[in-house]
């Protein structure tokens, strides 16, 4: 269970998040949903240690965390970005095997085995020789997914998972995130799109601009 | 002959002497036994030469490439007195001619005590001075790399290290291979510069065969060679430019 508890953020003297409380139980999805402008990117970013915040405690699983502070392997939150961020300069199977083998010390072929195993269940069979050029948006996507599963996080973050798609691939989409919450996954899916949210919501949260 | 001597004005007199070496070969291109026996004599004058270019070409490479590798990423550093200094630096480099610089630290330095042997004054104007143009291309590439790949390799748990070796200098370089590429064969001829401080490099060696034997013969070879050199340059850096090619 993730627990945030009075977090507070500002950007210069602007505050972005205020006071925010919320929790999400184990294997649930959270959708976050509200206006552009009001913090939806910038709270997944906290949530995720890519961005500092001002005041605020986080709880895993009951245990406290900081994730902008504690860096280590242990209580990985996962991020599968906007635009994805696959690294271009390596192919689909070393995108998702580099940092298990960089990181978690797992062995090459060990690693390789279970990339190998999360790329079929993401319908990826084939691609794994692939660079990132020659991908859909949708493969990047579930190649994106299958890069962050494999670091074993605790969570997993998407920021506008659908924003870059075709409507069609919408169903594709939720269909990965219910998979996925089968599996006991946390996942916390911000999106500006609300018959998806609705769709995949075990619980939404509603953001607004702070005034 | 002789009495054609008399008569002649000697001036005249050198230049029927040239077209005497030069005509058959411009007539026959060059390929006949007169001015090949001649090119095997100059030859291995100008080898030397060659070795001597290639030599400064070489250790610029070798110590500019590094030097300017870290000081590209000091320009990109969040170090405010770092940047400052390299932005200096590289406006100093760049702001003023090479030739002036070559002059500066064999010549000028003495002056106040620093001197330097000319090969070592040559090697230390090149490699600072192209150091800093890699320096300007390196902080280019760098800058170019999406902040969101450093945040990817963030979350993926990479440390600084893992992610500037695996992720970021191979973007880099695939970014900048055009552009060093330009500055290596621009190396090739610009070491030529050496000239002045009084190097016995390829030029020289062509012109002072040229200056003894009044022909133009040695200079064109010299510029035969450079153009070898050059291709060879162009075909090295075309391979390498295809090694990265496997990704967009
Ligand atoms: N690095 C930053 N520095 C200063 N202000 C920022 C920074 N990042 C975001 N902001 C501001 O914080 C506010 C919230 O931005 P954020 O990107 O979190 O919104 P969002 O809810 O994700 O919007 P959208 O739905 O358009 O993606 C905006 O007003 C933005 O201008
Ligand atoms: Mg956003």
């Amino acid at each position: 269970m993730l627990k945030i508890n009075n977090l507070t953020k500002k950007f210069n003297e602007r505050t972005i998040i205020d006071n925010l409380s919320f929790e999400v139980e184990n294997s649930e999805i959270l959708t976050i949903v509200g206006p552009s402008g009001a913090g939806k990117t910038t709270l997944l970013r906290c949530i995720s240690g890519l961005e500092s915040f001002d005041s605020g405690e986080f709880y895993l699983d009951g245990k406290k965390f900081n994730p902008y502070e504690d860096t280590g392997s242990e209580s990985v939150i996962g991020v599968v970005f906007q635009d994805y961020q696959l690294f271009p300069n390596l192919t689909v199977l070393d995108n998702v095997t580099l940092a298990p083998q960089m990181v978690l010390k797992q062995s090459a072929t060990e690693a390789k085995q279970s990339a190998l195993k999360r790329l079929s269940r993401l319908q990826l069979d084939g691609k794994e020789n692939l660079y990132p050029y020659q991908l859909s948006g949708g493969q990047k996507q579930r190649v994106a997914i299958a890069r962050a599963l494999a670091m074993q996080p605790k969570i997993l973050c998407y920021d506008e998972p659908t924003s870059a798609l075709d409507p069609e691939l919408r169903g594709e989409v939720s269909r990965i995130i219910k998979g996925l919450k089968q599996d006991g996954m946390t996942q916390i899916v911000v999106t500006h799109d609300m018959d998806f949210a609705n769709d995949v919501a075990d619980k939404q949260l509603h953001v607004v601009p702070v005034k | 002959m002789k009495q054609l001597r008399t008569g002649v004005e000697p001036r005249l007199l050198v230049l029927l002497n040239y077209l005497l070496i030069q005509e058959d070969f411009f007539i026959i291109g060059g390929m006949n036994m007169l001015s090949l026996h001649y090119i095997s004599q100059i030859l291995p004058s100008l080898l030397v030469g060659t070795t001597m270019t290639l030599k400064i070409f070489c250790w610029t490479l070798i110590g500019a490439l590094p030097l300017g590798m870290i000081f590209g990423l000091g320009l990109v550093s969040n170090i405010k007195l770092v940047k400052y200094f390299l932005n200096f630096y590289v406006w100093l480099m760049r702001g003023t001619p090479l030739l002036l610089q070559l002059i500066f630290v064999f010549y000028g330095l003495p002056i106040v005590g620093i001197v330097f042997q000319r090969y070592d004054a040559a090697l230390f104007a090149f490699i600072l001075n192209y150091s800093a143009y890699f320096a300007e291309i390196f902080r280019g590439g760098l800058q170019s790399v999406d902040r969101g790949q450093y945040e990817a390799a963030k979350v993926l748990r990479l440390s600084y290290w893992q992610t500037i070796r695996k992720i970021v200098i191979p973007q880099v370089a695939k970014i900048v291979l055009p552009s060093i590429g330009n500055e290596v064969i621009n190396l090739v001829k610009d070491s030529s510069l050496v000239y002045v401080i009084g190097i016995g490099d390829l030029l020289r060696a062509g012109n002072v065969a040229s200056a003894r034997d009044v022909t133009l013969i040695p200079l064109l070879l010299v510029g035969v060679i450079y153009l070898l050199l050059t291709a060879v340059c162009t075909y090295v850096l075309r391979r390498v430019e295809k090694h990265y090619a496997y990704w967009r």
